[in-house]
């Protein structure tokens, strides 16, 4: 990386705040549609921390993929599943958090005295790919990563077909085994209309 | 303080509380939605994992940025199917609670 070390060291700085803070806001936040967008600036930090780590072609892909694909699909889910409801009060709501809260602070001072403690083995910079890494990632998946990169593109055919067959709308108006017309409200409870006629 | 590189240790503490945010997240969420939210923060945190590694590590082979590469894409159709699956069941129960999917509570 040809930036310098101060440059480096404040980009750093601010997107880790903003990856922290931002995740925290995805968590905290009352409002889903907050969390949503939050969690794209997130995605987007996490693309410039790559950058910092010489990974042009992962922040790209990293951009395209969270940011283009799965933070709009998750804005679609919540535009289709955005209903104001009254949740119902937990009773132990209170000591829930609590150990939740126990469990992930003993976690995280786990994995930080692990990350301080433990001697890493780092490499020498000098045999560093630096920012060529993109090609090698090239002869990586078309040479000892072939096998993944092809079972890759089964499992995302597989995940395409599997996502439509669960979110159809349309069933079968008849059983085919007994040719019998099929009970609608077994597959789908009947719901209010979404659009209302006002007049 | 005379730095030549920003520390590994540096990257491996974002990831750390970052994953450990995504967990409480997952634990304390009630919109189905945000759960899937938080394991999307997981598999974040991991990714920055591998990617520093792979960079101060193994800077010459690089493989954690294949495993990255292979992380997203099973993110992606994670978070398909998982939104295909809260869609059916916010079609079937009408409320995207984590509460009130308690059918397989003995």
């Amino acid at each position: 990386m040809s930036i310098a070390i101060t440059t480096q060291i404040i980009c750093f700085i601010v997107l880790s705040l903003i990856v922290l803070v931002g995740a925290l806001g995805v968590v905290l936040l009352e409002s889903i549609v907050y969390s949503a967008f939050l969690l794209g600036g997130v995605f987007m930090s996490v693309a410039g921390l790559y950058l910092l780590l010489n990974a042009s072609f992962v922040a790209a892909a990293q951009v395209l993929v969270y940011v283009g694909a799965v933070n709009v699909l998750i804005i679609f889910a919540i535009m289709l599943v955005n209903k104001k409801e009254d949740l119902k009060p937990i009773n132990d709501i209170k000591s829930r958090r609590i150990i939740s809260t126990l469990i992930c602070v003993t976690l995280l001072s786990l994995l930080i005295r692990v990350d301080l403690t433990n001697v890493w083995n780092l490499a020498s910079p000098q045999n560093s790919i630096g920012e060529e890494s993109t090609i090698r990632i090239g002869e990586h998946l078309f040479s000892d990563y072939l096998l993944p990169f092809e079972v890759a593109s089964v499992l995302l055919l597989m995940a395409m077909i599997g996502a439509i067959v669960l979110a159809r709308r349309d069933v079968m108006t008849k059983d085919i085994s007994t040719g019998l017309p099929v009970d609608q409200e077994l597959i789908e409870k009947s719901s209010e209309p979404l659009l209302t006629n006002k007049n | 303080m005379n730095l030549e590189s920003i520390p590994l240790q540096a990257f491996l503490i974002v990831s750390s509380v970052l994953f450990c945010i995504g967990v409480w997240g997952l634990l304390n969420s009630r919109n189905a939605v945000r759960v899937l939210m938080s394991i999307e923060l997981l598999l974040n945190a991991v990714n920055i994992n591998l990617m520093a590694f792979s960079s101060y590590i193994d800077n010459n082979l690089i493989q954690g940025q294949v495993f990255t590469i292979f992380v997203i894409t099973v993110a992606a159709a994670e978070a398909a199917v998982g939104l295909a699956i809260l869609l059916s069941l916010y079609r079937n129960r009408v409320t995207v609670d984590m509460e009130s999917f308690n059918l397989l509570k003995w």
